[in-house]
């Protein structure tokens, strides 16, 4: 491990959609579930919204993960969204690993709005899983964007 | 634009917040930040002086913008937008940054939670600077509601909204109304007559002049929005003229075609051409297509040759009605767990094991039996009934994990009426735990269990097998730690409740949620117990979740009582966070319209897509598919979420 792996600190924003996984992190709150505070989250109606260009610039703006949290297949509240976002997701993790990204840099998980264990684990796990991956290589090229 | 003037508004919550949260150390950061105006912290900014705390500082500070930095938008959003509102600031303005349930509830280490609430304090100024204020859509609607199933809870519901004045339709898939407590002998914990407290209500039903009674029908397809479902039902043809049958039972006597009655669970056979049980609403007999021995070509018909009103009608055919009603009350119930899964029971195999509906049926002064308990095998009196409470419930390696609920307390009941019934008898009760919470509940199993003789055996049966004449049950007796073995005449198996089966498909036709056991899904478990997450649909009764007869009614008026709030307003608001497409930029590829799982969108003859505001629910997926970025979710647009995202990942 070189010595920026030594001092790094995930970056993670998770993508939560407002109705299930959302409300799961409420109750992973309302329950005291600890996870580490690498994630933060930006909550969406629906997983179905997260498109490409929210997840590439959220890479290109220096996140080393990111993470969107939908209802469960058949639980979505707009009927469909989420079955959306899971092919977008699998051709957004195929064009990452051809421009030699890590796939797992982006993540995709069903979490319920009574799943506030799940949303937990599905936390601490992501931001090891980030941690262990090291920082992202975008972030190290990155050029600044904004002022 | 002209410079923002955004306020934060930072609450300790006790400590709940500033106990991982240092406050003082947020404010001063956000004091810094580019277009805060104002930054307050307040103890409890909930709190009536809190609230007024926000509103002076709008006024004074001229504020165009609130970022509330405190608990999750599901509690307060609504208080500090009401708030804001008071104080002449719009309150799609204001928004909350969840620092509590996101993140001092969640973390601690002090200076870690401190920063992060920074950040997600920042993402919320970023999203309202960029937000636009907004009025609420104002929808007309219907007067009309529709309540989908006619057991205790439908009746009920249908009851409240009609008296109160409105419209109702109420479906029925069965040929009469009543559900399954038409089927019961008594209730417990007062042993009055089922039927009797029930039919009253169904008269009611039948009666009431804003009732529309449709039984024998199916909901087929349901469109719109609240306030205007457009509603599709199938009126399946009972080849019967309803207004023409005498109820002579002529037709009954004469049809050659023999099915097991659904009313009496089996116990005895029904005619193709029926009626459930005598009290049924509406009172007429049915004629059911699938076990008649043809009706295209016409192969028997001796029901119609000796029918003296003419009331058959083998040319009648289904109906499709289309409806529209504002709200909709969805009152499935249950059904018992299939006793074919209970093999290790002998369910299905095992004639003299039977389930607590039969037994109710065997009990009731209406049922098969005249009230009298007899072996389904050789119509013999038993002399040993032994009852097994939680067959299929509370067993997550084989069955159901959830307790049903109800079965403690009918199983008393069962016990004790047996014992009432039949002299000289034995009750035996093989329970896990008794659950008894209800008014007189706890007394009424205390009495059964003290002063009835009932024999409660505290246990789990493993095996239950036929033996010559008698039933075997092979348990153990958890108190003494034996094995028991006991020979019985009869079994009656406490069966678990299922959702009704017409559930599931009902919930994809609604665009509703199902939980993890199949049972309706409320919106919240404990503050929105009969709401959906569908604006104007509502749950109620077994459907929900394993109910008693109290509750059910309970739940059938709380859902009325949701129902009559929706249909005594003028308009009903919509949430205008709603999709606006930027004709300017339109290509007019029309992605957008196919992926609008609410038909909101549409192309215009000008060739550009159009958002209909009050079908559009939000969700913004047509916003990810759009090519071009023409359609925008207001007030949480592209531009919005990448200002979000950047301070969300930025340094300190």
């Amino acid at each position: 491990m070189d010595k920026t792996h030594a001092t790094y600190e995930p970056r993670i924003v998770a993508f939560l959609c407002r109705w299930c996984s959302y409300a799961g992190a409420d109750l992973a709150g309302v329950s005291r579930l600890t996870y580490p505070a690498n994630i933060v989250p930006i909550r969406v109606n629906c997983s179905g919204r997260v498109d490409a260009d929210m997840v590439l610039s959220a890479l290109e703006k220096g996140a080393d993960g990111v993470l969107i949290g939908g209802c469960h297949p058949g639980d979505c509240h707009y009927v469909t969204g989420n079955y959306k976002t899971r092919r977008r997701i699998v051709l957004i993790k195929q064009a990452l690993s051809e421009v030699g990204i890590d796939p797992r840099r982006v993540h995709l998980e069903w979490i319920s709005a009574s799943e506030g264990i799940k949303f937990q684990s599905t936390m601490t796990s992501y931001t090891e899983l980030i941690r262990e991956l090291g920082p992202s290589p975008v972030r190290a090229t990155k050029a600044p964007v904004h002022g | 634009m002209s410079s923002p003037r955004i306020g934060v508004f930072v609450c300790h919550c006790g400590l709940n917040i500033e106990r991982t949260v240092d406050t003082q150390s947020v404010s001063e950061t956000l004091r810094q930040y580019s277009g805060v105006a104002f930054v307050s912290d307040y103890d409890y900014m909930c709190s009536d002086p809190g609230q007024q705390l926000v509103s002076d500082a709008i006024r004074e500070h001229r504020l165009t913008g609130v970022v509330i930095a405190a608990c999750s938008p599901a509690m307060h959003e609504p208080t500090f937008r009401r708030a804001a509102d008071d104080a002449g600031l719009n309150s799609y303005l204001v928004e909350m940054a969840n620092i509590r349930e996101h993140c001092s509830w969640v973390h601690l280490d002090r200076a870690e939670a401190t920063a992060k609430a920074v950040k997600i304090i920042k993402t919320m100024v970023e999203k309202v600077r960029g937000n636009h204020p907004l009025d609420p859509v104002r929808i007309d609607h219907v007067d009309k509601c529709l309540v989908i199933g006619a057991g205790i809870t439908g009746i009920q519901a249908a009851l409240d909204v009609a008296d109160a004045g409105f419209q109702v339709l109420l479906v029925e898939k069965e040929p009469s109304i009543g559900g399954h407590m038409a089927q019961l002998s008594e209730t417990f914990p007062t042993l009055d007559c089922s039927q009797c407290i029930l039919t009253p209500k169904m008269v009611e039903a039948s009666r009431h002049p804003n009732i529309e009674l449709l039984t024998y029908s199916e909901v087929l397809d349901v469109a719109g929005y609240v306030g205007n479902y457009t509603v599709k039902i199938r009126k399946n043809p009972t080849y019967v003229d309803p207004d023409k049958c005498n109820l002579c039972g002529d037709c009954e006597k004469v049809c050659p075609q023999s099915v097991p009655s659904e009313f009496e669970r089996g116990l005895v056979d029904r005619k193709a051409i029926y009626i459930p049980f005598q009290q049924a609403v509406p009172s007429t007999y049915t004629l059911d297509e699938h076990s008649c021995l043809g009706l295209q070509p016409l192969r028997c018909s001796e029901c119609a040759k000796v029918c003296a009103p003419g009331a058959i009608n083998f040319d009648m055919q289904p109906e499709i009605l289309q409806e529209e009603v504002a709200a909709i009350i969805v009152t499935t119930g249950y059904d018992m767990y299939p006793i074919l899964n209970l093999g290790e029971y002998g369910g299905g195999d095992v004639p003299d094991v039977i389930d607590g509906l039969q037994f109710e049926r065997m009990l009731s002064a209406s049922g098969p039996t005249g009230g009298q308990v007899r072996r389904p095998s050789d119509g013999r009196v038993p002399k040993r009934v032994v009852f097994v409470q939680c067959a299929g419930s509370r067993d997550p390696e084989n069955h159901n994990a959830y307790c049903s609920k109800i079965c403690c307390m009918y199983t008393a009941k069962h016990a004790l009426l047996y014992r009432h019934a039949v002299p000289e008898s034995e009750a035996i009760i093989f329970y896990i735990d008794i659950r008894a919470g209800g008014k007189g509940y706890e007394e009424f199993v205390q009495n059964a269990t003290e002063h009835e003789q009932i024999q409660y055996l505290r246990g789990k049966v493993a095996k239950i097998y036929r033996e010559g004449d008698k039933v075997m049950l092979w348990g153990v007796d958890t108190l003494s730690g034996k094995k028991v073995e006991i020979e019985a005449d009869l079994v009656v198996l406490a069966l678990s409740m299922d959702p009704h089966p017409s559930t599931l498909a009902l919930t994809k036709t609604l665009k509703i949620s199902c939980g993890g056991e199949g049972f309706l899904k409320e919106a919240h478990p404990k503050l929105r117990p009969v709401e959906t997450l569908t604006a104007g649909i509502y749950v109620a009764g077994a459907g929900q979740g394993p109910k008693d007869i109290p509750e059910s009614v309970a739940q059938g008026s709380a859902a009325a009582a949701k129902t009559i709030a929706l249909l005594t307003q003028d308009k009903l608001s919509h949430s205008p966070e709603t999709v606006s497409i930027d004709e300017e930029i339109c290509g007019g590829c029309g992605v957008c319209v196919g992926m609008c799982p609410y038909t909101a969108l549409s192309l215009t003859a000008a060739g550009v897509a159009e958002c209909n505001e009050v079908l559009c629910e939000g969700c913004g997926t047509c916003v990810s598919a759009c090519p071009t970025g023409a359609a925008q979710l207001k007030n949480l647009t592209d531009f919005q979420l990448r200002e979000m995202i950047e301070v969300a990942l930025a340094d300190g």
